[in-house]
């Protein structure tokens, strides 16, 4: 068998452009990366079926001369699978942005709570004591959905006040 | 192979068809819910029928092979069922039946008004025709199609509802499972590149040839990404971020048999393709002892049940990794029998879960208290459960590890030794951190909660609680752990200290206080958009009701279903363990395998 070089070096050059993508921030451009490294990936299949011949027909050509029609069929399979997966990431990619009006990642609310508690001292958590109460009441309320990603602002720094006591959960979430 | 065998092959693909057939027939069925629950609950029973009769004939005559559609073998699609696949088919499809009931029961996809009510069942079955085809799978490539059949059921089942904390969940989940996913075809061009089949037995036969570099970088391609999928440690940080966002069954259902099927795939690669790799058996023992040691560490680090729970599967996969390394029939067997016993147990804790959600209100030990007081049945089906995940003697948990430690022992080397003295360590701490759940949410009285939120109202407990579009265990996240520092200890902070101040939980004391009326359906629905109706304190009846003490019938009795199969496991482990043995015995031999697919060759020129 021989290795088709360009193909090889296409592939290479994709993993590269996948794997960089796929670590951004943005979802979007992680859904990118998993196209480029999905698409990476069916070339890589198809290299792997050998070198390139005729069409795999019957009675076109003569059957040591056809090129591999196994790795097409896989190819095909895998295509077919990565555009469910990535409509399904769009789906909630969409989802998502109506929920946060981003389009990042948001980040886990108790790695957020942690670092918060971190950069601010025991003294602000005290004065925020009565503000989560109150968010969290005015929360009952079913109509105020925009009031809730404000609310998530407040929430984690109530988190706060147990900091010193709750050492050994606080190590636990931090490990997360 | 035999001529008995060839009426019982023709069903082995009925437990990927029915689910399928199924899942079409319950989307038609969309608005007729019981009929749609009754089509479920037949088709699985039906399949959970030919697994066991599976089951029986694969241990009686050994493996059965169906190449689909008749082809000769290596171009078919074959399906092959050895005592491995059908004893795994088995307790898959029984964990899968029992949940399906429970969640039938608590009705997660009915009640919830952003789900649409046609998406549930027709997708758990599509999970289950997956997770079928990934066991009854003798190709490499159908592998792969049925872990992304079970892949895209299960990331349609985790975001249920869509709320904000599951698709945060539901995207870390569907990228690394999609990155996993894309790992496994690497593996899969690369095999096809070195061996040019990818029929496991063929595999298994023309993979000695390929020199040792190429196949080692094969395996561990492979490795990586069954290795993602199993959640073995380096590579599990993923799972216990994702799973307790779930529902209940949802969780239940994923904690049973999605990491099981990674297993599963670990078991072939290392008994059929790849018998004797030392360097990969030196990275998985050296994985196992980790997974083990930081899931357990994870586990009593928890608040949140749920989370604990997420930590003791990541660690247990753990011991079945531990087995699988040892090469051994011995550790083999273990694995296989442990696969088994977790499977079960570990979706019969996530059920148990669900029920003491149901009835305390959250899964945060912080806040929960008294509930062995408030419903007696729940404390026994958490209990039973819990101390055989622990490995307390009479029970499966026990007879499990001990085979694992046998084989390790056996095994004698330094290494093995270590791992041994792990697994003795994870019991404890496995044991230690579902004890801590005992204790403070069952044992502990519900007056002692204690209630670092002195100056709190009562009032805001709930609203808290309920936040709309923050379902379930969001708000262990959020606010849970907020309100209550480390379980157990009051929580002096800030110079303010503590009291204990009677009911905070809802337990039975404080049931009047919280007479669940923000849970009630039309003030949720009231909110548009994300703001599905919170499940939690279901169970607490409507406004101004008195509160029974009693579960959930449908709940509770696929609990005891589970709890009760759990110990079935036990008492039969005798006949269970030698099924194990034959299973290891054979995959390690391998000839069985490899020649049952062989039998079916019409082709002679195009099978070597």
């Amino acid at each position: 068998m021989t290795s088709p070089i360009v193909l090889l070096g296409l592939v290479g050059v994709l993993y590269t452009t996948g794997v960089y993508l796929i670590l951004e921030r943005s979802l979007t451009r992680v859904l990118l990366g998993v196209l480029v490294l999905g698409n990476a990936t069916n070339v890589l299949v198809v290299v792997a079926g050998g070198r390139a011949g005729e069409a795999p027909l019957v009675g076109r050509a003569p059957e040591s001369a056809m090129s591999d029609a196994l790795v097409q069929a896989l190819v095909l399979t895998a295509i077919v699978i990565t555009l469910g997966v990535t409509s399904f990431l769009l789906a909630l990619i969409h989802r998502t942005w109506t929920l946060e009006r981003e389009d990042d990642l948001t980040e886990d609310v108790e790695d957020r709570s942690l670092r918060r508690r971190l950069a601010s001292g025991e003294q602000e958590d005290e004065e925020e004591l009565d503000t989560t109460g109150c968010e969290n009441v005015a929360d009952t309320d079913p109509e105020d959905d925009d009031e809730r990603s404000t609310e998530a602002a407040p929430d984690p720094a109530g988190h706060g006040h147990r900091a010193p006591a709750a050492s050994t959960t606080g190590a636990g979430e931090d490990t997360r | 192979m035999n001529p008995g065998s060839s009426l019982l092959a023709t069903v082995i693909p009925l437990p990927v068809l029915l689910p399928l057939l199924g899942a079409g027939l319950t989307l038609v069925l969309a608005r007729r819910p019981t009929l749609q629950r009754a089509v479920s609950v037949t088709v699985l029973s039906a399949v959970v029928v030919i697994a066991a009769l599976l089951l029986v004939a694969a241990v009686q005559s050994g493996p059965i092979v169906i190449t689909v559609g008749s082809w000769p073998v290596p171009l078919g699609i074959t399906l092959v069922v050895d005592p491995l696949s059908a004893l795994m088919l088995l307790t898959s499809m029984s964990v899968t039946l029992a949940v399906l009931v429970y969640a039938i029961g608590q009705g997660v996809y009915d009640r919830d008004e952003t789900t649409p009510i046609t998406i549930f069942h027709p997708t758990y079955l599509v999970l289950a025709a997956g997770v079928a085809n990934a066991f009854l799978s003798g190709d490499l490539f159908n592998l792969y199609v049925g872990f992304e059949v079970l892949l895209m059921a299960s990331y349609v089942l985790l975001t249920l509802g869509g709320s904000r904390s599951r698709v945060r969940a539901g995207v870390t989940y569907v990228v690394v499972n999609v990155v996993s996913s894309l790992i496994f075809l690497v593996g899969i061009a690369l095999t096809y590149a070195a061996v040019g089949t990818l029929n496991l037995a063929q595999i298994s036969v023309r993979m000695a040839d390929v020199s040792p570099g190429t196949a080692l970088t094969i395996h561990l391609v492979l490795l990586t990404a069954f290795g993602i999928k199993a959640a073995v440690f380096p590579l599990s940080a993923w799972l216990p971020d994702s799973y307790p966002t779930a529902a209940a069954p949802v969780t239940a259902v994923f904690a049973g048999l999605l990491t099981k099927v990674g297993v599963y795939s670990i078991i072939r690669m290392e008994t059929l393709v790849f018998p004797d790799s030392d360097v990969t058996r030196t990275i998985l023992l050296v994985a196992a002892g980790l997974t083990m040691l930081v899931g357990a560490l994870g586990a009593i680090a928890q608040a949140d049940i749920k989370r604990v729970l997420s930590f003791t599967l990541v660690s247990h996969i753990g011991y079945m990794i531990f087995g699988i390394a040892l090469a051994t029939p011995m550790g083999v067997a273990g694995a296989v029998f442990y696969v088994v016993h977790h499977i079960t147990v570990q979706a019969t804790l996530f059920c148990v879960v669900g029920l003491i959600e149901g009835v305390g209100g959250s899964t945060s030990v912080t806040r929960l208290g008294g509930l062995a007081r408030a419903s007696p049945l729940l404390a026994i089906l958490w209990f039973v459960p819990a101390i055989n995940l622990g490995g307390i003697p009479p029970l499966s948990g026990f007879v499990g590890k001990l085979g694992l430690l046998q084989a390790g022992v056996a095994d004698g080397s330094t290494l093995a030794w270590v791992l041994v003295v792990v697994a003795v360590l994870t019991s404890l701490l496995t044991l230690y951190a579902v004890t801590k759940v005992w204790v403070l949410a069952f044992w502990r009285p519900a007056d002692q909660i204690p209630v670092a939120e002195a100056d709190a109202p009562e009032e805001s407990e709930d609203p808290d609680e309920e936040l709309p579009g923050e379902q379930d265990t969001s708000h262990p996240e959020d606010a849970g752990d907020s309100r209550t520092g480390l379980p157990g200890a009051p929580t002096p902070r800030s110079g303010v200290l503590t009291r204990v101040r009677p009911g905070t939980a809802r337990t039975l004391a404080d049931r009047e206080a919280n007479t669940g009326a923000e849970v009630d359906w039309p003030v949720a629905r009231l909110a548009p958009g994300e703001s599905a109706p919170v499940l939690t304190g279901r169970f607490l009846g409507v406004a101004g009701d008195r509160v029974s003490r009693s579960l959930p019938r449908v709940m509770a009795g696929a609990t005891a279903a589970l709890v009760t199969l759990g110990l079935a496991i036990t008492v039969f482990a005798g006949p269970l363990y030698a099924i194990a043995d034959q299973a290891a015995d054979d995959l390690v031999a391998r000839t069985p395998y490899v020649q049952a697919v062989f039998a079916q060759t019409v082709d002679d020129r195009v099978a070597r």
